[in-house]
């Protein structure tokens, strides 16, 4: 038996916080992001959150795309997967079907998450996955020098857009609200306390919970609104809402979605239903995945494993 | 040179029941001690439209569908007419009974449903049929039907009258009909099956084609290559696939899908094959053994996820099931043009193993070590196959798939030996090491869960811990590690038994190559060539990647002409032999088909028999005489 079975250890409640310093890499790795960078952000509110909820690195699964926002598997000490651009959503699903006792965590970029990735981004959602998916949300392409991405706003000037986006940008909250996800959050990395809530919520939760992160980036989009201060919506009495309502909850986002490109940087938690169960207990109860993590069942000496001999009757 | 056998064509429109009916009539064939081996002809369309089957029965091994057949069962299709119009079946469509004359050998039965297809319709059938010696039993099978039971049952009523015409005993496939049916629709097709044999019995037989009588020494199961592929791969200890439907490749991805969450398993239908292929590398990292698989156009959305299990070293097993080509192509219609494809697809140099499994029996055997060299070598195997041997049925010794099962992960390393693993003095486990200790270039991975084996499986270089790195030295390093793997994949195949098939005379100066699907009928082709007198043998090569370069070396060193066969339009096999082998290129010449269907026995012989003089391309091939390095 050389596999800790971890799902035993799945239960949340219980834990102690853990130190959140073993969640950063005993080696150098080479540093790629640049000073000021929304990303740095992203890596200590992930690093706050798992410690408080007490995971330890070799429980976690991290499984990244393809950007300046992919380089997160290089910075966070844990299993990892740099997997490619657009694609972590689909790699992070199967890891989690196939051991549902990791913690799996996906990230990239908003190019990533809702550009070339967008329909992996929908699916996900609809299934309801029980991971955590977090898009550094910078309006704009880092890695490739500052094109426009599917968030940036209408109008913006890039060097394969010079005349201008003629395009609004996607409206990420509401597209996986209407997708089916059943945690969707939006938090920024200028403010760190909010991010790391928002994760812990986000990771605790039993379904796909999606977190847009407001990443700003100094480098190729100075004008983007995710330097200016933010109101956090729970925090604040002129957004009433009940984020347990979906109708509620979606004539939020969508004021939200506006304002951020036309006033007010509004972030908190948008959408929250604790009752859908998560894909993996939908499928469950269909009698579709077994009960033990499969992936223990090949370091289990007595697990039994069917032969086609058997399933030869209907050939005969 | 016909023997005995019987190749019986049942035809009709898609969506006539024209499969099922053939498949029980094989297996009934088959329960009854013949050797039976189908092959299936349809549009791409659901119902309506020319099908047909073939099933070729002999007390003989059969390998390969024949030349041509000699008994035709034409059904109406009752498709061909708008059902909107007053008669939902018509009868100026007479399709089944024309498209099918073709093929139909001197001396053939042809029995045809009157009460759907109207012989006169067709121009020229009576002198046809008196030129070529048919004997022609027109028949109301719809009026059987309808008068017995229900309309639909044609088939059976067809059945029926089959027997009696080839003097074969209903019993077999009576009993086939209680395996499957019961209550009223049992009774009624019993009654059907009997009352149109008695019909013909009454009629005077003017042919003298019948049944061949045979027996098995062991129980048999009828096996289609998908059938194979599925069950080497649940053998094998596969629990988790991930697909998304395109013909051919469904069958597998259906085969799976209803075993595996029986069997503690999961199977995912996923948004596209991107994701197909991404999950089940995610679940393979996880530590699963899991497959994924496509036809070309879905293969090539496949080719991202390739890569990445190759940079990552990850096992991935994927199947292609090729039908022609390019682009959406032929849906329904063989061919092997994606060879170059599978071998190359996906950006850098490849390293993957490469499989073509020539027949059922390999199509289990492959899978299985495809599975095997992926896990054990942590890079991709793909199993290329063609919608020819996806469908085709064939007898194998039910004994053959007795097999104990070996859900053995490959090379992983337990949580003991991951704690005194190489590590950097940080703990992190260096699971891309430079010179792992068994000089094959694999180095033990371990599993996300496990204590003390926390890494990064990056899709950019990366140096031992898996960080990204642009170092020089490290980036050869690597690569030269990850290509060395292949080498040792080589001397492991060679040390076993070898995956390509050599068959024909001892000393032949003639000889016959080709790969995958393609080897019954040249096995076929060579034993009649050399009952001719012919001195010639063939080699059919399932080992595309890496390459058997001992295996064809020796064989083409032996002879001192070769031809390839293969189906596509470009020969890409013969490319690839005189790619890897550097030489060879004047003696090769090829014999190539690409019309969407697979090659006939005669083909090949004609081939080989024209080789010296002049173009002895047939009809619907083509020759491409040798050329030089
Ligand atoms: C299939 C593919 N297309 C394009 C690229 C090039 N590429 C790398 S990162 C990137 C965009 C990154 O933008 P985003 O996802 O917003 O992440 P950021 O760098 O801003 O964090 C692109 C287009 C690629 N690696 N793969
Ligand atoms: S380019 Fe932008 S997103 Fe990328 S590291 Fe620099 S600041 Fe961050």
């Amino acid at each position: 038996m050389s596999f800790t079975p971890l799902h035993q250890h799945d239960d949340d409640s219980d834990r102690e916080p853990t130190d959140r310093e073993a969640f950063t890499p005993g080696i150098e790795p080479q540093a790629t992001w640049c000073p000021g960078c929304g990303d740095f952000g992203v890596l200590k509110a992930l690093k706050g959150a798992m410690g408080d909820l007490g995971y330890t690195p070799e429980e976690v699964l991290l499984v990244t795309g393809i950007g300046c926002s992919g380089k997160l598997s290089s910075y966070f000490e844990s299993y990892g997967f740099h997997s490619i651009h657009g694609r972590s959503l689909p790699v992070a699903r199967a890891a989690k079907l196939a051991n549902p006792g990791l913690e799996v965590v996906a990230a990239g970029g908003d190019g990533d998450g809702y550009g070339i990735g967008g329909n992996h981004f929908i699916h996900t959602a609809r299934e309801n996955h029980d991971m955590t998916y977090i898009v550094f949300n910078n309006e704009i392409f880092g890695l490739t020098k500052g094109q426009t991405s599917p968030t940036s706003p209408m109008g913006h000037k890039s060097k394969t857009q010079p005349h201008g986006s003629a395009k609004a940008p996607i409206r990420p909250l509401s597209l996986s609200l209407v997708g089916g996800a059943s945690y969707v959050a939006r938090t920024a990395a200028v403010n760190p306390n909010q991010a790391q809530e928002i994760l812990k919520e986000a990771i605790q939760h039993d379904g796909f919970a999606h977190v847009d992160f407001l990443t700003q980036c100094p480098t190729w989009n100075k004008d983007a609104k995710q330097y200016v201060p933010y109101v956090d919506v729970q925090q604040s009495d002129d957004y009433e809402f009940d984020h347990h309502d979906r109708r509620e909850a979606s004539e939020m986002m969508h004021d939200v979605e506006d304002a951020l490109h036309e006033g007010e940087v509004l972030t908190g938690r948008f959408y929250h239903d604790p009752d859908r169960p998560s894909y993996q207990q939908e499928k469950r109860e269909h009698g579709d995945v077994p009960e033990d993590p499969l992936a223990e069942r090949y370091h289990d000496d007595d697990a039994e494993w069917e032969r086609s001999y058997d399933l030869m009757d209907a050939h005969k | 040179m016909m023997t005995g056998e019987i190749v019986w064509r049942i035809a009709g429109g898609s969506g006539d029941g024209i499969d099922s009916t053939s498949q029980n009539f094989a297996k009934a064939l088959m329960r009854s001690g013949l050797h039976v081996f189908t092959h299936r002809h349809y549009p791409s369309r659901i119902r309506g439209g020319h099908t047909y089957v073939e099933v070729r029965a002999d007390d003989q091994p059969v390998r390969a569908r024949g030349d041509g057949f000699n008994f035709l069962l034409a059904l109406g299709d009752s498709f061909a007419r708008n059902p909107k119009e007053h008669a939902y079946y018509g009868n100026e469509q007479a399709k089944p009974l024309a498209e099918n004359l073709d093929d139909l050998r001197d001396g053939g039965v042809v029995v045809y449903d009157e009460g759907l297809l109207d012989a006169s319709a067709i121009e020229d059938f009576e002198a046809r049929a008196e030129e070529h010696d048919w004997h022609v039993y027109p028949m109301d099978l719809r009026g059987m039907a309808r008068d017995q039971g229900r309309e639909v049952m044609r088939n059976t009523a067809g059945v029926g009258v089959t027997c009696a015409l080839l003097s074969y005993p209903l019993e077999p496939i009576e009993k086939l009909m209680e395996d499957r049916m019961s209550g009223d629709v049992l009774q009624a097709n019993l009654e059907i099956l009997e009352y149109a044999a008695e019909q013909a019995d009454e009629l005077e037989h003017t042919h003298d084609l019948r049944m061949p009588e045979g027996e098995h020494d062991a129980e048999q199961a009828l096996v289609s290559g998908s059938n194979g592929i599925a069950y080497g791969a649940i053998d094998e200890g596969c629990r988790f696939v991930a697909g998304y439907p395109m013909t051919p490749w469904t069958e597998v991805f259906t085969l799976l899908s209803q075993h595996l969450p029986d069997m503690g398993g999961i199977a995912e239908q996923v948004e596209d094959e991107i994701a197909a292929a991404a999950l089940a590398l995610g679940a393979s990292h996880a530590g699963v053994k899991s497959l994924s698989g496509s036809s070309g156009g879905g293969f090539a959305l496949m080719s991202e996820p390739l890569g990445l299990a190759e940079m990552t070293e990850t096992p991935l097993v994927l199947v292609e099931a090729t039908r022609a080509g390019p682009s959406t192509g032929m849906p329904t219609k063989t061919e092997q043009g994606d060879l170059e494809h599978v071998l190359y697809t996906s950006q850098g140099d490849s390293c993957r193993v490469v499989f073509a499994p020539g027949n059922q029996r390999e199509a289990y055997e492959q899978t299985r070590l495809a599975f095997e060299l992926a896990y054990d070598f942590h890079l991709p195997a793909i199993v290329v196959y063609d919608q020819k041997l996806s469908g085709e049925l064939r007898n194998v010794d039910a004994e053959f798939f007795d097999r104990e099962p070996s859900p053995d992960l490959g090379k992983t390393l337990t949580e003991e030996e991951l704690a005194e693993a190489a590590h950097y003095a940080t703990g992190t486990f260096e699971r891309f090491q430079h010179d792992p200790p068994e000089g094959d270039g694999v180095a033990p991975r371990s599993i996300p869960g496990q204590a003390d084996g926390r890494y990064l499986a990056s899709g950019n270089e990366h140096h031992p811990t898996g960080h990204i790195s642009e170092d020089p030295d490290n980036r050869v390093a690597q690569m030269d590690r990850r290509m060395r793997k292949l080498e040792a994949i080589r001397e492991r195949l060679d040390e076993r038994e070898s995956n390509q098939e050599r068959h024909g005379a001892v000393d032949a100066t003639v000889g016959v190559m080709t790969y995958g699907s393609n080897q019954g009928t040249v096995h076929e082709a060579i034993d009649r060539l050399v009952d001719d007198g012919h001195s010639v043998a063939s080699l059919s090569v399932s080992d595309l990647m890496p390459f058997p370069e001992a295996d064809v070396r020796e064989f083409l060193d032996s002879v001192e002409t070769c031809l390839v066969v293969e189906m596509n339009a470009s020969g890409q096999f013969r490319g690839l032999v005189q790619r890897e082998l550097g030489a060879y290129g004047d003696i090769l010449h090829s014999l190539l088909k690409y019309n969407g269907e697979p090659f006939e026995p005669h083909e090949i012989v004609e081939a080989v028999e024209g080789l010296g003089s002049g173009d002895p391309a047939t009809a619907s091939t083509r020759y491409v005489p040798a050329g030089s390095d």
